[in-house]
């Protein structure tokens, strides 16, 4: 039995798991797709997370034991090895250091690494997008190099400009929108990562691959122009 | 052309019933804070309850009619004023050509709306919904010299203005709501004193506070029996968060999707619209409220607004 609660009066939220394993991503994404496909009456949102999957729905068309029972449906119709569901890597292009990353010095005092072997690892691994979320368009990333954790800045910043690459324990991210955060900036990367006129607005999606490519400054630049 | 923005005061935004089906995106569904009060102020123009209107906050716009417009305004009392003379709220009005529609200052409440006869304003649709969500670069708050006119010509029987809305359909609105609300998903992993604790203190809303949250300051901090941390999930309007240093903060409408706060607490939807009316400074205090009390309570609120749409429909 799959764990269920209410989250107010119009979600169900399924537990899958109680820590972040590629398994129970999988099963998430498969439960979603599921739901996406053959939808129960009433529902009209899914918030896909690491380990949790919550479904929105009208109770007044669906009673939160039927919500429960559709859902436990759902999850006993999956089959055991559901194939990854959007099989796509994306390259970010990211400018490391200066202007771009302010805070790759602290990194490496942090690391005790130089900044080139920060970058090099910081672009040698595959990551997978475990779920969009904290902001429009905002990818969870796993996959990162324990050796380049570093943690939060203990004064975070009021503005950090919309493409920029940050760690914050053993994660990393891209901040799609200019926001405060408390993020170790490394780097910054001209792709729009939200684009509020497509109809999937977020450039990543759940299950994607990223690999990050090391650009330089003037390489950015051209970038960017292109995509004024 | 129907108004113009003489001033557009401290945030007025074109807000409806916000974008649902891009939470996977990132995106919240946003949209009016007091659902109840855009429904009902659309209702009485003759619009469809999730038409654009206004969302005024606290210190008002002054307004010039440029074309007569029924409109109609519910929510705060923010002292709204045509040429000088009181407008009541929940209730339709013609404005006529020539006229100036103000606000003055905020007396209950802290976010009004102002629906138009006519479908609502006419502004672009992104990802299906008209309603500014500013921290994504969607919309944007008026300025002044705006033009804003409704989508479609008003119909041209002419509105009954007496139809009003009864006292005992409104929520209970106050400065000090008593909130109820269900036990969060987290609520087992708080000790028992801070469990009790959270029920039995008042809160004051802080003027940090926004259109994503109402951040609360009172009593001591609310402690978990294990210092873990939690893997972020979706919130929704209503979560009361507990971030480890600060009070707990009450999700509204620009809230995240996902958060990795613990969830002490979950605001039942009929009184979401006695949340988004606190203003800074307000106070707010919590009871314990089943989902089955707080499912029939929802259903009875959401009949009521069937049986206005009808009587309206049909009159």
């Amino acid at each position: 039995m799959a764990n269920m609660e209410p989250l107010g009066e119009q979600a169900v939220l399924v537990r899958l798991g109680t820590e972040i394993r590629e398994e129970t991503f999988y099963e998430v994404q498969a439960l979603a797709a599921r739901l996406e496909e053959q939808p129960f009456p009433g529902l009209w949102e899914l918030i896909p997370a690491f380990t949790t999957l919550t479904a929105f729905y009208d109770p007044q068309v669906t009673s939160y034991e039927q919500a429960c029972a559709y859902l436990e449906k759902a999850l006993h119709s999956l089959t055991a090895n559901s194939a990854p569901l959007h099989p796509r890597t994306v390259e970010i292009p990211v400018c490391y250091g200066g202007e771009y990353g302010p805070d790759l010095e602290a990194v490496a005092d942090h690391t005790g690494l130089d900044i080139q072997e920060i970058i090099t690892l910081h672009t040698s691994v595959e990551y997978l997008v475990y779920m969009i979320g904290f902001a429009p368009g905002f990818p969870y990333l796993g996959g990162m190099p324990e050796a380049i954790a570093a943690p939060r800045r203990t004064e975070p910043r009021l503005k950090i400009p919309a493409g920029s690459v940050g760690i914050a324990g053993q994660q990393t991210g891209v901040y799609p929108l200019e926001t405060p955060g408390g993020w170790q900036i490394i780097g910054r990367t001209p792709l729009h990562l939200f684009r509020p006129e497509h109809e999937r607005p977020s450039l990543l999606q759940a299950g994607n691959s990223v690999r990050f490519r090391a650009v330089s400054a003037e390489e950015f630049r051209e970038c960017e122009a292109e995509r004024r | 052309m129907t108004l113009r923005v003489l001033r557009p005061g401290l945030l007025t935004t074109v807000q409806d019933l916000g974008r649902p089906g891009y939470q996977n995106q990132g995106v919240v569904v946003g949209g009016a804070v007091d659902r109840f009060a855009l429904r009902v102020a659309n209702l009485l123009v003759g619009n469809l309850e999730g038409a654009a209107a206004l969302e005024i906050t606290l210190h008002g716009p002054r307004l010039h009619v440029e074309s007569d417009v029924y409109l109609a305004i519910g929510g705060a009392d923010l002292s709204p004023a045509l040429d000088g003379e009181p407008l009541p709220l929940w209730r339709p009005l013609l404005a006529p050509r020539g006229t100036v529609l103000d606000f003055g200052a905020p007396r209950r409440g802290c976010r009004a709306y102002l629906a138009i006869a006519g479908g609502g304003f006419d502004v672009p649709v992104v990802l299906g919904s008209r309603s500014a969500y500013l921290r994504a670069g969607i919309g944007r708050a008026l300025a002044k010299g705006d033009v804003i006119a409704p989508l479609g010509t008003p119909p041209r029987t002419r509105l009954r203005t007496s139809a009003y809305l009864h006292p005992a359909l409104l929520p209970a609105y106050s400065p000090h709501p008593l909130l109820r609300v269900l036990r969060g998903n987290q609520f087992e992993t708080f000790t028992p004193e801070s469990r009790e604790r959270f029920f039995q203190t008042r809160y004051t809303v802080t003027p940090h506070s926004d259109r994503m949250g109402c951040r609360l300051m009172g009593g001591s901090s609310l402690e978990l029996q294990h210092a873990e941390q939690m893997i972020s999930e979706a919130v929704t309007s209503g979560t009361i968060q507990v971030p480890p240093a600060g009070g707990p903060i009450l999700l509204l409408a620009d809230r995240q999707t996902t958060g990795g706060y613990p969830k002490i607490g979950q605001v039942a939807a009929v009184d979401l619209p006695l949340a988004a009316q606190v203003p800074p400074g307000g106070t707010v205090r919590f009871q314990e409220i089943s989902l089955e009390e707080a499912l029939s309570l929802y259903v009875a609120r959401e009949r009521a607004l069937l049986r206005l749409k009808l009587a309206l429909a049909s009159r």
